[in-house]
């Protein structure tokens, strides 16, 4: 119960709210901005730092992980470990096949 | 637990409550657990039943039972797709995890009981929309593997849809175990004294909550390639079969020790009691269930070997698949080390659980070979495979389910069981599953590959060999579905709340245990094994 009145009391009022909301309109205006160029290879790079950024404080301050006690952060943080394994080791699976000879 | 056992001043059993009403909104775990036993059982059934038609062809070398092999290949698609998905899967965590973890760790239900029953709820939207799909099911194997699985003309979306909702109940119920546990363990239940039971099903629930989001999704790609054409595997739009692979063995591989680890955690409740020991190596068990945890996550490209992966991958990965053997043999010389000098009493979940360690040691160790990259590359979707994986399935998590249902029986129902039938019904069903099983390392060391309806006559003596083991096992299982359902037809209650002496809480409360367990929060004073220190 405490750590429940230990959250509570850090939630922010509506101001911090309302600051997130907006960054997240622009954040999503950047997004449609950055479109508009081509960074090659590094398309998806930006694309995904962008989305990346607006998903931290949407965890951060929507779903109140910014409050959260050290296991929390453990649980959100896990599966970010787990994606770059699967990412990791199956790009890595891919580079490193020996090319089929015609 | 050193308190003894508890009075219980208003003791009405949680079975007391009549209606259909009292059992569809019920937020009792215990009750939610029956739910989900009984269905668990119904697809276990209906599983078996599609396995006794598939050996029933296999019998001989031609196609006799069913009209065409598209048949035979829709009844292996739906015997591995319900025994995983629907049975295994949720099987012993859903039942036996909701019945004991509230009763073991001294708490009056779980954290989130409402989201208990939506988790029930939402497996049987899963389970409808299954339902549904075998009017027209799938031939894809349970593995739904692309490019097939897009190609086929069979219902692939139908049967995915099912396991991609099926998916959201694994997830709320491990969540809600986790929190369980980190929050309602009663006074002095510290994670030192927590039965092993507990420490796997935490595991369990971890690997629910973060494994079971990517099969999901996987899933979804696999139906947005099919409905609407998008290139996520297939070559020809730009995408890549093996990443289906890599997406589905990423989940797969740790479902499997989600389907094993809360068996790991019943052998290690069932051994001590009836060892009358301590059990030996708490801390190594209890560690290794999350050692397993972890490096399940590793591990995945095994399943792969032979699909035109990298060479280093496939070396890096064969290395990391021998790391797992070594928590898992942890465990089973902790087991073992239990027995040694214990006054060991040969019950019938006992004998389940001695079961347990004979086939899955023998699962575990095949499981090596196949993780050894040119063994692999023989035996790959052989009968091996075959036999290595109900090795592992039947001979680990049913044998563990099947000890469980014996040895939880009177707290859950308080009812009694007829003991002498249920030790036939025992005999029955280990020597059953050898007959089936044993034979098929033979067949798939000598070449026969799985998923053909018909195959060369030099293969047709192991086949029937197998084939009239099943028949033994179906018999099996069939008196023991008998003993255990009588019972529960007739009036009388066990002589006693604890008959086996066990220590734990759960066996301290009268059987069955009354509506939120406990007239007040116990006080645990005591190591839960502590067994021959009085």
């Amino acid at each position: 119960m405490s750590a429940h009145n230990h959250t509570e009391e850090h939630h922010t009022g509506i101001r911090v709210y309302a600051a997130v909301c907006l960054a997240l309109f622009v954040l999503t205006g950047v997004t449609v901005y950055v479109a508009k160029f081509d960074f090659g290879d590094m398309n998806i790079v930006v694309a995904m730092l962008v989305a990346s950024i607006k998903a931290s404080i949407v965890a951060l301050y929507f779903m109140h992980l910014k409050f959260e006690d050290r296991l929390t952060w453990i649980y959100a943080l896990y599966p970010l470990f787990l994606l770059f394994l699967l990412i990791g080791f199956t790009i890595m699976e891919t580079f490193t096949r020996v090319p089929v000879i015609k | 637990m050193a308190n003894g056992v508890m009075t219980q001043t208003q003791h009405i059993p949680f079975l007391a409550q009549k209606g259909l009403k009292s059992w569809i909104l019920t937020t009792d775990h215990k009750r939610i657990g029956i739910l989900y036993l009984i269905t668990i059982s119904f697809f276990f059934l209906i599983a078996g039943l599609t396995a006794l038609g598939m050996r029933y062809e296999l019998m001989t070398p031609e196609l006799d039972f069913f009209r065409n092999p598209t048949e035979y290949n829709v009844a292996f698609t739906l015997h591995g797709s319900l025994m995983v998905f629907f049975f295994i899967v949720p099987g012993i965590a859903a039942s036996f995890g909701n019945f004991l973890i509230p009763l073991m760790i001294g708490a009056r239900d779980v954290a989130f009981p409402r989201i208990n029953l939506l988790s029930f709820w939402i497996y049987l939207v899963g389970t409808a929309i299954l339902l549904y799909a075998l009017m027209q099911p799938a031939d894809t194997g349970w593995t739904f593997y692309t490019p097939y699985s897009i190609q086929t003309g069979t219902k692939v979306i139908m049967i995915t849809l099912g396991v991609f909702v099926l998916g959201f109940s694994s997830i709320l119920t491990g969540m809600n175990f986790i929190v369980t546990i980190h929050k309602l363990r009663a006074p002095g239940m510290t994670w030192s004294r927590l039965p092993l039971f507990i420490w796997a099903s935490y595991a369990t629930a971890i690997l629910q909550l973060l494994a079971t989001p990517v099969v999901g999704i996987t899933l979804l790609l696999l139906i947005a390639e099919r409905a609407f054409d998008i290139g996520f595997f297939d070559p020809a739009k730009g995408g890549d079969p093996i990443l289906f692979q890599n997406f589905f063995w990423f989940y797969s591989h740790p479902a499997v020790y989600i389907m094993v680890i809360p068996a790991f955690g019943i052998i290690s409740e069932i051994i001590p009691v009836f060892a009358r020991k301590p059990i030996f190596g708490y801390k190594a068990i209890a560690y290794s269930s999350f050692a397993i945890a972890i490096i399940s996550f590793f591990v995945w490209l095994h399943h792969m070997f032979v699909s035109g992966i990298s060479e280093t991958a496939a070396a890096i990965f064969s290395f990391l698949t021998m790391l797992v053997a070594i928590p898992t043999a942890v465990k089973v010389f902790n087991w073992t080390a239990t027995l040694y000098k214990g006054s060991i009493e040969f019950h019938s979940s006992m004998l389940y659980a001695l079961s347990f360690i004979v086939l899955f040691t023998i699962g575990g160790l095949t499981g090596v070979y196949l993780g050894a990259l040119a063994v692999d590359v023989h035996l790959h979707d052989t009968y091996f495979i075959v036999a290595h994986m109900h090795y592992v399935m039947i001979g680990g998590t049913v044998m563990g389910f099947f000890g469980a249902l014996h040895f939880w029986y009177q707290k859950w129902f308080g009812k009694v069981f007829n003991e002498l039938i249920a030790k036939i019904s025992w005999f029955l069903v280990f020597a059953g599953f050898n007959v089936t099983f044993f034979p098929q390392f033979f067949m798939g060391f000598q070449g026969m590959p799985r998923r053909y309806a018909t195959y060369p006559v030099e293969y047709e003596s192991y086949h029937a060999l197998s084939t009239y083991g099943s028949w033994i096992l179906g018999v099996g299982v069939l008196i023991m579905t008998v003993n255990l359902i009588l019972p529960l037809m007739k009036k009388g209650q066990p002589e006693s709340p604890n008959p086996y002496g066990s220590l734990s809480l759960e066996w301290q409360v009268p059987s069955p245990p009354p509506h939120e367990n406990f007239d007040e929060i116990p006080t645990v004073t005591d190591w839960t094994y502590a067994y021959g220190k009085k």
